[in-house]
């Protein structure tokens, strides 16, 4: 990996020298997302499904939906579970085996994010009180890596979510029975949308890409609703913001986030 | 190994009386091929291919550093192949943990393509080849083959001949190209194929169910005339990256 670093010491001063004149290594302006491209139901054996683009990084979301058991504690409500993994595929330094640190918090962020925010009615996914469940898993895997997974996988996750179909169950002498050919929608309360924010010297850049990535100071994702407000939030990297700063990056993600959200809803073909 | 495609019902016609299969194909008619080359960025080569419903991406790295370092080889490079079902691909979830049966597949994948790739070429380094099944929709192997070896062949590694691959197998007591899911949980055998066209070697071959000697022999030429249309589907996919701007 020492090729790496030095590589990531002369892109450092380069996207240094250019921030100074406010530029960004690939033109964008430093609040700018890259294109945001969305496709739904790319997978008919999914339940709904997203492949997004955003730049050069892509990412394939697939919806299951099926009985399950609840959590002890909350035998009044579905599940939700996110999870994500960068396939070997989607870079060179991509690995297989067990998931590593970065990767089981990218999963556990876009978790959060959706969770967080209550876009999934989850009361009404009960099939028995305590005993039964509907489990919706939202199974994310990034097949090629540009930087900023944290946002394309939680676009991907919420706009194959938006897309999928609950098939329904009749509980028959106490097992979950499928009633086949009626499928309802998800039942969808709002749209959380993350915005991952990046600090290098003094300047935040919004969705940096795999170089920018690379010689971060800081990194903040920020996940807000549909009202515009903020639902989730984590802080990565060995360094941290200042308070002006923090303030800056909210109002950064209430502004694009609100953006990206016209596109994933222009996408999904939704008009609430 | 049985595992579930696709949850569906096995009691279906698969060969009705005019000789049709239950998707509407002839007895020796593939399902539509479509392969795209160099799909992703950061791979040395790559290749989607939609096979029917089967939807796989492949990409390749290397020759690269072997990791572990052990595994180099001071004669050859080393091949490595990874076969991997995406937990959205199938009926019900499949945990994403690799499974024997993906195991498995690596394995004779892996196998069916080390004659044709020229890995001695490159001695003590590892050309790795990723198979990502996006959805599975029975041959995922022939398929995933077909992807890998365009791959391969994006990443500029040098080849002895490209591998192609289709099934054939038998349903409704009729020998059938291309065997499809329905086919492959309630037909009566399935026989995945995979050959190098010009040299004429068959390098994956294996067989789930019962054919009499007549009907193997029959089998394999069927399947080897499915591999060369598809051969035919990846040199265009190939020539379509490296000399369709009029160059």
């Amino acid at each position: 990996m020492t090729d790496f670093s030095i590589i990531d010491k002369l892109k450092r001063s380069k996207i240094l020298d250019l921030l100074q004149e406010g530029k960004r290594i690939d033109g964008r302006a430093l609040d700018e997302h890259r294109t945001l491209e969305v496709v739904t139901g790319v997978i008919p054996h999914a339940n709904g499904s997203a492949r997004v683009r955003l730049g050069d990084t892509e990412v394939v979301a697939g919806v299951k939906i099926q009985p399950d058991r609840p959590f002890p504690d909350t035998g009044d409500r579905g599940i939700f579970i996110c999870t994500a993994e960068i396939l070997p595929l989607a870079h060179p330094s991509a690995e297989t085996g067990p998931p590593q640190p970065p990767v089981i918090e990218l999963a556990r962020v876009v978790d959060r994010g959706i969770r967080e925010s209550g876009m999934i009615d989850l009361s009404q996914c009960v099939l028995e009180e305590n005993k039964s469940v509907i489990g919706i898993f939202s199974d994310n895997v990034v097949t090629d890596h540009d930087g900023n997974l944290f946002d394309t996988c939680s676009y991907a996750s919420v706009a194959a979510i938006m897309t999928s179909k609950m098939p329904k169950w009749e509980m028959k002498d106490g097992e979950p029975v499928v009633v086949e050919g009626e499928n309802v929608d998800t039942p969808i309360t709002t749209i959380p949308v993350s915005i991952t924010m990046g600090r290098i010297g003094e300047f935040i850049l919004t969705d940096p890409n795999i170089d920018e990535w690379a010689c971060l100071d800081a990194r903040i994702t920020i996940t807000t609703n549909s009202d515009g407000n903020i639902v989730a939030l984590q802080k990565g990297g060995k360094d941290g913001f200042t308070y002006e700063q923090l303030v800056k990056c909210s109002e950064i993600s209430i502004s694009s986030g609100a953006k990206i959200r016209e596109i994933i809803k222009k996408a999904v073909g939704e008009t609430q | 190994m049985v595992i579930n495609l696709g949850g569906r019902k096995s009691d279906m016609v698969l060969l009705d009386e005019n000789g049709i299969r239950c998707d509407g194909r002839k007895v020796n008619e593939t399902r539509k091929v479509t392969i795209k080359a160099g799909v992703l960025k950061n791979a040395s080569g790559s290749a989607y291919i939609e096979f029917g419903g089967n939807k796989i991406l492949a990409g390749v790295f290397g020759p690269r550093d072997v990791h572990p370092k052990h595994m180099s080889n001071p004669d050859t490079g080393i091949l490595r192949v990874r076969y991997h079902m995406e937990p959205f691909s199938v009926g019900e979830r499949k945990n994403p943990a690799p499974s024997r049966r993906e195991i498995e597949i690596s394995k004779v994948i892996k196998e069916a393509l080390e004659p044709a790739v020229m890995l001695e070429k490159f001695p003590r380094t590892a050309v790795d080849v990723f198979l990502e099944i996006l959805q599975a929709d029975g041959g995922t192997r022939c398929a995933a083959l077909d992807a890998a070896s365009v791959a391969l062949a994006d990443a500029g590694i040098p080849m002895r001949d490209l591998v192609c691959a289709c099934a054939s197998g038998k349903a409704g007591d009729a020998l059938i190209l291309d065997v499809n899911n329905e086919e492959d949980q309630a037909g009566q055998a399935d026989m995945p194929i995979g050959y190098m066209p010009n040299l004429g070697k068959i390098t994956l071959l294996q067989l789930d169910g019962v054919l009499t000697p007549d009907e193997f022999n029959k089998c394999i030429e069927l399947g080897v005339e499915g591999c060369k249309k598809v051969y035919e589907i990846q040199k265009n996919a190939l020539r379509e990256k490296y000399f369709s701007k009029g160059d």
